[in-house]
């Protein structure tokens, strides 16, 4: 009965990470991986080397991470904490089902909608030519590439995100607050000292996962929008192996930077993992 | 600031937000503005894109593009896209492979997480590394790409199934859901001679129907929104789903002509994307109140017990 399922498991996941030899090898479409030529790390050196186009698609790729880290996810836990100290329980169910149903569209409709709304020919920028006034463009600038897919992300997900933040909150025992009210703790204090300890294994749990994930920065949606902007603002590594691997048909190079990235993730989360232990918190498994 | 914070009588009268002290005034003033702000920010979006796809043409090119209050309803733009041609054909795909896809989705993993869930199981533990582990590794796009055509799934609508059909994360997300039901029922059924196949679906599957429902939805949701994989393997645009007609007629803004469409007259072009848009969202837009049921729970299971 497993086998279906196993049949899969190997034949979509196993196989294709045993295909990553071709990183070593220069693969040739035509001849197959077994009959290509094994050329070492060769390949690598376009890592190694510095290649221009690598390393803008790596220094892309990092500020999109430190943004997404320092900006975008604090703010589902501060939605949470709003959230959460919502007396009417109906406006709270009312206000999260509205937030959450971005989430189930898929990236090209976020996409289409912010073009719609703040492209060169949407909504804003035609109420700006009717008045008179000058237009802006944010679609299409490479300068304001980051604040756009920075807000688009922000669109989606961040309702989405704060359900865990809301199911731990919600598991915080009443005693507690009731404890520190008699201890004479006001709002603050209470949230200082109750409300986010009681986040805080969640929240290094999810900073273990996105540190894990820093190499991956919205693949889908930037490849979207890679041809309004250029490459020079919009590539990163995901795009970067697209690109240079099925569009262009490098394919071992490509395969090299995909393989080196998939284990730099793995480094980070294990890294991450130990640094939790460090802190004293479980982080993604138990020691 | 705050009266009732400081005298307990009235704090008493006050609901209590789980053992927490009431919010004061101005904080109650600045979370209205922030939420609604928010609230407005995610539906305004979906008023202007369902207006202007039902809004008459001649209004649509004088406001240059979207349409918050249509002058009267007009359905021509959804005619137009429907009657034939290459959005009709491309729903047709997209209702095709969501439907098969997330079959054949719950189907297999139902079947492999409850046979993770026997004891009797030979390689239990094996097998359940072997999906634990492919949640940490990722094969990569190109060597996964490499596989789909050396198994010759290129250009077949299969592509669009077949590698995403199994999630290693709903697995365990229904392991630990069947794991958790009342041994006693299944020996019972095991003694009285059923075979594994009829306890899971006369025994399992009745008993875990809200966790399959979630978990096929969270499967339905994402074929249906699956634009990467069709990008990647579809060359012929016969066998596009919406997704990458979205894509191409809406995000790169190509025009839509009558050759596409199969219809004589054609309407503005921003009533056209409207309409492919309202078409793409709608079927989320209907199956959401009843996603959203569930799916706190849901989640909440994976993320914990993942």
């Amino acid at each position: 009965m497993a086998v279906p399922g196993v049949v899969l498991l190997l034949a979509f996941q196993y196989v294709p990470l045993a295909g990553n030899i071709i990183a070593f090898k220069d693969y040739l479409p035509f001849i197959g991986i077994a009959e290509s030529d094994w050329v070492g790390l060769e390949n690598f050196e376009i890592i190694t080397g510095g290649d221009p186009r690598f390393v803008n698609a790596l220094g892309n790729t990092m500020i999109i991470t430190l943004v997404q880290v320092v900006l975008v996810f604090p703010i589902p836990i501060c939605l949470a904490l709003a959230l959460n100290s919502l007396v009417s329980e109906r406006i709270k169910r009312l206000v999260q089902s509205v937030l959450y149903l971005p989430h189930f569209l898929s990236w090209v409709i976020v996409v289409a909608v912010f073009q719609q709304f703040l492209g060169g020919a949407g909504m804003i920028n035609n109420f700006l030519r009717s008045q008179g006034w000058d237009t802006f463009s944010i679609i299409g600038d490479p300068d304001a590439f980051i604040p756009l897919i920075t807000a688009q992300v922000v669109w989606k997900d961040s309702g989405w995100a704060t359900i865990l933040f809301l199911a731990v909150l919600s598991q915080v025992s009443t005693e507690l607050y009731e404890a520190a009210s008699v201890d004479g703790a006001g709002r603050w204090r209470q949230m200082w000292h109750v409300t986010l300890p009681a986040l805080r294994p969640i929240v290094v749990l999810l900073l273990i996962l996105k540190l894990g994930d820093a190499l991956s920065v919205g693949f889908e949606q930037i490849i979207l929008q890679q041809q309004a902007v250029g490459l020079q603002a919009s590539e990163v590594l995901d795009t970067y192996v697209y690109n240079n691997g099925i569009v262009d048909q490098n394919w071992s190079e490509a395969a090299a930077v995909g393989l080196v990235k998939g284990a730099v993730g793995v480094v980070l989360v294990l890294g991450a993992n130990k640094l939790a232990h460090v802190f004293g918190e479980d982080g993604l498994y138990r020691r | 600031m705050s009266t009732h914070a400081r005298t307990p009588v009235r704090r008493r009268r006050r609901p209590m937000v789980g053992g927490q002290l009431p919010p004061s005034p101005a904080a109650t003033v600045v979370k209205a503005v922030v939420f609604s702000v928010a609230c407005a920010l995610v539906i305004l979006p979906f008023v202007g894109i369902i207006s202007t796809s039902m809004a008459p043409p001649e209004q649509v090119s004088r406001a240059g593009g979207l349409v918050l209050f249509p002058e009267r309803l007009d359905f021509s733009a959804y005619d137009a896209i429907l009657s034939g041609g290459i959005v009709t054909r491309a729903l047709g795909v997209s209702v095709i492979v969501t439907v098969c896809g997330t079959l054949l989705s719950l189907t297999v993993s139902s079947l492999l997480a409850y046979t993770l869930t026997r004891r009797a199981l030979p390689f239990r533990r094996a097998l359940t590394m072997l999906v634990v582990i492919s949640l940490f590794f990722s094969p990569g796009l190109l060597p996964t790409y490499l596989a789909v055509q050396s198994y010759g799934l290129l250009n077949s609508l299969a592509s669009l199934i077949v590698p995403t059909a199994l999630s290693a994360f709903n697995v365990i997300v229904l392991r630990a859901f069947f794991g958790s039901l009342p041994d006693d029922i299944l020996d019972a059924a095991e003694i009285d001679g059923a075979s594994e196949i009829r306890i899971l679906t006369s025994i399992v599957v009745p008993l875990s129907k809200a966790a399959l429902a979630v978990i096929g939805l969270f499967y339905a949701v994402g074929y249906w929104n699956a634009f990467f994989s069709a990008l990647l393997y579809l060359n012929d645009s016969t066998m596009w789903p919406l997704q990458l007609v979205l894509r191409t007629y809406v995000v790169d803004d190509n025009a839509i002509t009558g050759y596409d469409l199969a219809a004589e007259a054609i309407p503005a072009q921003p009533s056209l994307q409207m309409a492919i848009l309202v078409v793409s969202v709608v079927p989320i837009l209907l199956v959401y109140p009843w996603l959203q049921k569930h799916f706190a729970k849901g989640a909440l299971t994976g993320a914990i017990k993942g």
